[in-house]
């Protein structure tokens, strides 16, 4: 059986010639996107022939394949699981933490005094192990997905502050000189000039919410949760030894963080297209 | 700094007081009830002292924490089981282990990718959306698995936090590496420098703020990971087991002060950086 491993070690050295012949091809889409998908493929190969080839117990470790059977086989388990930790707990905190950070900034926005201290106790909150507040969180708000709504809105919050009061401070006096010559009223300044050029920083806050987000969740169900949800699923299922569900439900996590991220960063060049950092994409 | 001292003692003070009258507001139904029970009457003085002085209170106030703090920090054997410089250091380990690895594999998958076009090409999508994965879901599997091929205690949580610090060493560096021009570039090549002397002498000098940007943010994500990567092993030593603990026995002044050992720890690892920061661009004489 040990030759299995040896074909997949010989497909991964093929695939990496292959790769790094298509690196000195001229830049391209078709490129971007089958490089990294042979790459990712040749891992996926040589995971299973490892399990396969060294009789690697599942317990530790279960093939890909066996993790895909799972997936279809509890399709309705992992919806559950789905709608309770996704839809319910990361997506309404997600919503409920970066729109009333979001308002706050604008509000903080015209007095300066008070911006000048929230920056930087915002930095700081930021970068604090806020997932400890989860326990907190779910001894005041009882094991449902509203505990875990509340971590993810706490989660969310000071990354989303920070980066749109940043943001509202890009703008340039002489583009805010401008927009008073043309008698624009403090809403149209907001509207037209201060929210376009904070865009940018917004959409950064959004993207490393929206992981956030997900992590929020999961692990406060780690504290206590209704017998559904994907953090209660993995720790349950960890403990009997179930591999193949908790790498199902890895996986799905892994598609909706992708999913979610992915989605923002096409808003992000539909709204930020004349950015320096999107111009030139084909 | 001093221009923003003001503001910030004013929003430190604002948020204290807040907390003051939260704790007022949510622990009073519990004074109410035990009033009740005695068929006592509270006055606002009485309410105030007592929702104060809980023993499980829903929010404790700040000085329950503060002193429950200083009781486990300096009344306490540095090796007892009680005393939080024991957990604080116990977490500060699996944090330093996993922030050395993550930092080393990030240098090195950074440097492979701005020298190796097939790497960048078929590694760092994959790279960007590891991190679209929450990692921190896998810290119970991760856990398990290594205790069962006999790994415990360190490893498990440095590996946690080694993912979670890669990343932005990574991004940091690659960003870092590549940010001399082509103009600076072209001219290391008319001195017919090597890679290696363009790497040492042009890109590692260049990336160095970038580095140290990433090191801060990383390291506040090892500890992240080591937190959390104490939760689910039944670990009995650690912030997060303490955390975890507090939260079963519904001791919220232990889970308190144990956030706040947190905090503090954050703030000065993040200062720590900031000063080796500070140090070495003086040295290269940077401009920070």
């Amino acid at each position: 059986m040990k030759y299995y491993f040896f074909i997949s070690l010989i497909f991964w050295g093929l695939a990496w010639w292959l790769n790094t012949k298509l690196s000195r091809l001229p830049p391209s889409r078709t490129i971007r996107i089958a490089s990294p998908l042979l790459f990712g493929s040749t891992l996926i190969l040589l995971w299973e022939a490892t399990i396969i080839s060294f009789k690697v117990s599942p317990v530790i470790l279960p093939a890909p394949s066996s993790v895909f059977v799972r997936l279809i086989n509890s399709v309705p388990t992992l919806w559950i699981d789905f709608v309770q930790t996704v839809i319910k707990g990361a997506m309404s905190g997600y919503l409920i933490g970066c729109l009333s950070a979001f308002v706050i900034a604008l509000l903080v926005n015209n007095f300066k005094f008070l911006e000048r201290g929230l920056l930087p106790i915002g930095n700081f909150m930021a970068a604090l192990p806020i997932v400890g507040t989860a326990p907190i969180l779910v001894m005041w708000f009882g094991f449902d997905w509203q505990s875990k709504a509340a971590v993810v809105t706490v989660m969310v919050f000071f990354p989303m502050l920070i980066n749109t009061i940043q943001g509202l401070q890009m703008s340039d006096k002489i583009q805010r000189d401008l927009m008073k010559t043309y008698n624009a009223s403090a809403w149209q300044t907001l509207t037209k000039l201060r929210l376009a050029t904070a865009m940018p920083f917004i959409f950064n806050g959004l993207k490393i919410c929206s992981t956030l987000a997900l992590i929020g969740a999961i692990v406060a169900e780690f504290f206590g949760s209704p017998i559904k949800g994907m953090g209660f699923r993995i720790t349950t299922e960890v403990g009997r030894f179930a591999l193949d569900m908790v790498w199902a439900e890895i996986t799905i996590a892994a598609i909706t963080g992708s999913m979610l991220y992915g989605g923002i960063v096409l808003i992000e060049r539909r709204i930020t297209f004349w950015h320096p950092s999107q111009r030139g994409r084909a | 700094m001093t221009r923003s001292f003001l503001p910030i003692t004013t929003i430190a003070i604002f948020i204290l007081f807040l907390w003051y009258c939260l704790s007022i507001v949510l622990n009073s139904s519990w004074a109410y009830d035990r009033a009740a029970r005695n068929s006592q009457t509270l006055t606002f003085k009485e309410l105030v002292h007592d929702t104060w002085s809980q023993k499980k209170p829903k929010l404790p106030a700040p000085h329950q924490v503060f002193s429950e703090m200083w009781e486990t920090t300096f009344n306490k054997k540095v090796t007892s089981k009680r005393s939080l410089v024991y957990h604080t250091w116990i977490t500060l380990s699996g944090t330093i282990a996993g922030f050395l690895f993550g930092t080393i594999l990030g240098i090195v998958l950074a440097l492979a990718i701005v020298h190796d076009r097939a790497t960048d090409l078929s590694i760092m999508p994959w790279i960007i959306t590891s991190q679209a994965i929450p990692i921190l879901a896998l810290a119970p599997m991760i856990i398990v698995v290594l205790g069962s091929m006999g790994f415990t205690g360190l490893l498990p949580k440095a590996v946690i936090s080694m993912y979670l610090s890669f990343f932005p060493i990574v991004v940091g560096m690659v960003k870092g590496l590549r940010s001399p021009e082509i103009l600076e570039i072209d001219q290391m090549k008319t001195w017919s420098a090597t890679k290696t002397q363009i790497l040492w002498y042009l890109r590692i000098p260049r990336s160095i703020p970038y580095l140290f940007t990433s090191l801060k943010l990383g390291i506040a994500a090892s500890l992240v990971g080591a937190i959390v990567g104490e939760l689910p092993s039944g670990a009995i030593s650690g912030l997060g087991a303490r955390m975890l603990a507090g939260s079963y026995y519904g001791q919220t002044i232990k889970i308190w002060s144990a956030l706040f050992a947190a905090a503090i720890l954050a703030a000065t690892l993040v200062t720590l950086i900031g000063l080796i920061q500070k140090i070495i661009s003086k040295r290269m004489m940077l401009q920070v």
